[in-house]
């Protein structure tokens, strides 16, 4: 079975809400949207206060190049435009919105009829996406059309679609693979013609044979649409080790998946490429894992950006006691939530309640030189090598132990039986090295 | 509501912790140390509780009264010394020098560089190597106790008689199966292979060590001593003899793979296996004593920092 090439680890799977078909999730009385919920330049506001919106009404616009368009998932009044909290603690302008009923716009076709017909042409397409406001839902939340416009001279070979899914824990591309299969090849057939390849390649970890089997069945009606079974085996899912396992190509050191002729979404993506560009649907709602050891009721949840957390955790059952630690994604590479009043997001794909015993860390001994870190990365890095050089500030020597090739996937900081804290060390790395660079291009 | 904690990924670690590793070398070294209680006595047993008791109380002491740091005897490498100095001296030897042997690993070879996983040097072949040269007629490497049925008493005045690979030397003859078992002459852990390969397979299951440095170690060993008996067998011990005499089970398993003083990679651990075997042979045949195991590691323990800046892991994406 095809894999990536180096290191790699097995965290316990812990595919918890496997089962449980998505359910949509009631609508809130109120709800706060962020106005930028993307990777690059700020998006522009254009709505007040005071104002009526309708479901999928535009209310903040892309107007510089990385950037991306913003939608009200609701219809209602818009009561406030102010700071709000998002879920790490940040303060970030967002549109306060009374919900009122349920009223989408007149040119959205939010029926469940599937639409094979793809009757607009590449350039179409990428307007079309980066109308909807589609950004990656992998994590990264970078706009999607911005993948879809290619740099001078570059060609893309194949357009690969992520559909590893090979944190722990979550579950939502699964259920979204299992009950929107034939959305999902749609919006692939949409992205290969947006890109302009003949083929694409769909991986998919091999723990998921049943997503396997009928994405493989249904793939018979499109052309050229391959599905890989990839081994259970994490980072899997990361895009440089993805590309690898399907192409067996390497994405250089600091460059893009383009280099190599490939172009990478995630699944998830692809299936809000396909209502985007077929049903006219902006990127408004989303699949969200609730998961955890102690949680009552484990679902996936259809749920509108702007959904305060702490409605989708009371909808569950409430916080579990004992809980120690809140993460939207997944252990590997989630992020701890602060503060449980902010509001979901386009890529809020899971949350995940820790028990204060699962989440403490192990206790930290000096380094055994067991090795364990390098064998385990998969950027073929020695962690323990420049977490030493990080705790001796020595910047410019981690530089040139390939920091800055680090994917912070978190490989060596799970596997190191000292419980060093190697992750840390390497972010530290980063950030000093990236001020040095800056520092130095200023000069 | 509750306090939450907030933390950079990754949120779950694996069960491997360090602790854990020691403790599991310590149970691979029991069956061994039960062995040589059965061949040697309790005098074996007083030899290495005697080694852990000073290994563990000079390390509690020394980070108590001089480094003033958090003392780390719980984690159970103190013990793994212990143990392993006990393992490389003859069962008859007197309890005061095995004090000074734990000294000098724990204070010297151990804590002088930082403790734990600091140490360039295996500590307790530093200790062994010590007392080796500082009292070499009780800690020779020709006369050690001849094995005795279990619980007769004590050792000591038992009949001493030369090792295998003295023997050998001296052109005797040995039993092979006896060498299999540990019924024959050596420092205590050392005499009984089959004990040894079951606590490294006990190490290897549970992912503690892995087969690199023990397979390369011994492989070239066997190789390098078998092309030597090939070209003069009159001069040179058979290879069966080179793997299973003295402390190469002993050696190969427990002290090459101690992972803070080897190197990090796979090739890097195979270059260290093949260079401990290599020295190993040369020291047995061609040096002016017996056995030649300690030395062959610590010698590679000194090139580590080498090996690893040469088996650097390529980076992806160059
Ligand atoms: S977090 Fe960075 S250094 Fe650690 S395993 Fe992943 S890529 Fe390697
Ligand atoms: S995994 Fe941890 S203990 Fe092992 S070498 Fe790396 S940093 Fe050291």
């Amino acid at each position: 079975m095809k894999t990536f090439n180096k290191g790699g680890v097995h965290p316990q799977e812990n595919k918890l809400s496997n089962d449980s078909a998505i359910e949509v999730f009631p609508l809130p009385k109120q709800a706060v949207v962020f106005v930028s919920q993307h990777l690059g330049a700020p998006s522009t506001m254009v709505v007040q206060k005071g104002d009526k919106v309708k479901a999928g009404q535009l209310i903040a616009k892309a107007e510089q190049f990385i950037c991306a368009n913003t939608h009200s998932p609701y219809s209602g009044t818009i009561t406030k435009i102010d700071l709000a909290t998002d879920f790490t603690g940040y303060k970030k302008p967002a549109v306060y919105i009374d919900v009122e009923g349920d009223e989408w716009m007149e040119d959205i076709d939010t029926s469940n009829d599937i639409v094979r017909d793809i009757k607009l042409d590449s350039a179409q397409i990428i307007d079309k996406i980066k109308e909807m406001g589609i950004v990656g839902l992998g994590g990264a939340a970078f706009p999607t059309h911005i993948k879809y416009m290619l740099p001078q001279g570059k060609k893309a070979d194949y357009l690969i679609i992520n559909a590893v899914e090979c944190e722990p824990y979550l579950t939502s591309d699964y259920r979204l693979m299992k009950e929107k299969a034939e959305e999902c090849l749609i919006g692939i057939e949409i992205l290969k013609k947006a890109l302009n390849v003949d083929k694409a390649l769909v991986g998919i970890e091999a723990n998921k044979p049943d997503a396997i089997e009928g994405f493989t069945q249904l793939s018979k009606n499109y052309k050229e649409i391959e599905i890989v079974p990839l081994k259970t085996k994490y980072p899997q899912g990361a895009e440089k080790q993805l590309i690898y396992a399907l192409t067996k190509r390497q994405v250089p050191s600091g460059k893009l998946p383009i280099e190599v002729g490939c172009v990478v979404n995630n699944i998830g993506t692809a299936q809000a490429v396909y209502s985007a560009v077929q049903k006219n649907m902006p990127l408004v709602q989303n699949i969200l894992t609730l998961t955890g050891k102690n949680v009552k009721q484990r679902k996936n949840l259809l749920v509108r950006v702007g959904t305060p957390l702490q409605s989708v955790i009371d909808y569950c059952g409430g916080l579990p006691e004992d809980t120690g630690k809140i993460i939207s994604g997944g252990p590997m590479m989630g992020k701890a939530i602060s503060d449980l009043s902010a509001p979901t997001v386009k890529t809020t794909s899971a949350l995940l309640l820790m028990s204060k015993k699962e989440s403490s860390r192990k206790e930290e001994t000096n380094c055994l030189r067991c090795g364990k870190c390098v064998k385990v990365c998969p950027m073929g890095l020695e962690p323990i090598k420049i977490a030493q050089l990080a705790e001796n500030r020595l910047w410019k020597d981690a530089e040139k132990a390939y920091a800055m090739d680090c994917i912070e996937c978190g490989s060596c900081h799970f596997t190191c039986p000292a419980g060093r804290p190697l992750l840390d060390l390497m972010r530290v790395s980063k950030n000093h090295i990236g001020d040095l660079r800056r520092q130095k291009a200023q000069r | 509501m509750a306090l939450l904690t907030v933390s950079g990924s990754p949120h779950v670690q694996s069960n491997q912790t360090t602790k854990k590793i020691m403790w599991t070398v310590i149970i691979a070294l029991l069956p061994a140390l039960l062995v040589s209680i059965y061949y040697f006595g309790l005098d074996a047993l007083m030899v290495t509780l005697t080694s852990v008791v000073f290994c563990v109380g000079f390390e509690w002491l020394i980070q108590k009264f001089i480094l003033k740091t958090k003392t780390t005897i719980g984690d159970g490498s103190a013990i793994i010394t212990g143990i392993l100095l006990a393992f490389n001296l003859p069962a008859n030897i007197p309890l005061w020098i095995v004090g000074i042997g734990a000294l000098v690993a724990i204070g010297v070879a151990k804590m002088s560089y930082g403790g734990l996983g600091k140490n360039p040097f295996n500590p307790a072949l530093v200790g062994r190597v010590f007392l080796f040269i500082s009292f070499p007629s009780k800690v020779a490497m020709s006369e050690w106790p001849l094995p005795k049925p279990l619980f007769s008493s004590s050792v000591s005045d038992a009949l001493t008689g030369p090792t295998p690979l003295l023997a050998m030397k001296n052109g005797q003859a040995v039993d092979l199966w006896n060498m299999f078992i540990g019924a024959t002459g050596g420092s205590l852990g050392e005499v009984s292979a089959i004990a040894l390969i079951i606590g490294g397979l006990i190490m290897l299951f549970r992912k503690v060590i892995t087969w690199h440095i023990p397979v390369s170690f011994l492989t070239t060993a066997g190789v390098f001593g078998l092309i030597l008996w090939l070209i003069n067998p009159n001069e040179f011990i058979h290879p069966a003899y080179q793997l299973l005499a003295g402390g190469m089970m002993l050696g190969a398993i427990f002290m090459a793979t101690d992972m803070v003083t080897s190197p990090v990679t796979y090739k890097g651990q195979l270059l260290f296996g093949f260079g401990c075997g290599v020295l190993t042979i040369i020291f047995r045949s061609f040096g002016p004593m017996p056995e030649g195991v300690s030395f062959a590691i610590l010698i590679m323990n000194a090139v580590t920092p080498l090996i690893d800046k040469a088996f650097k892991p390529k980076p992806f994406g160059y």
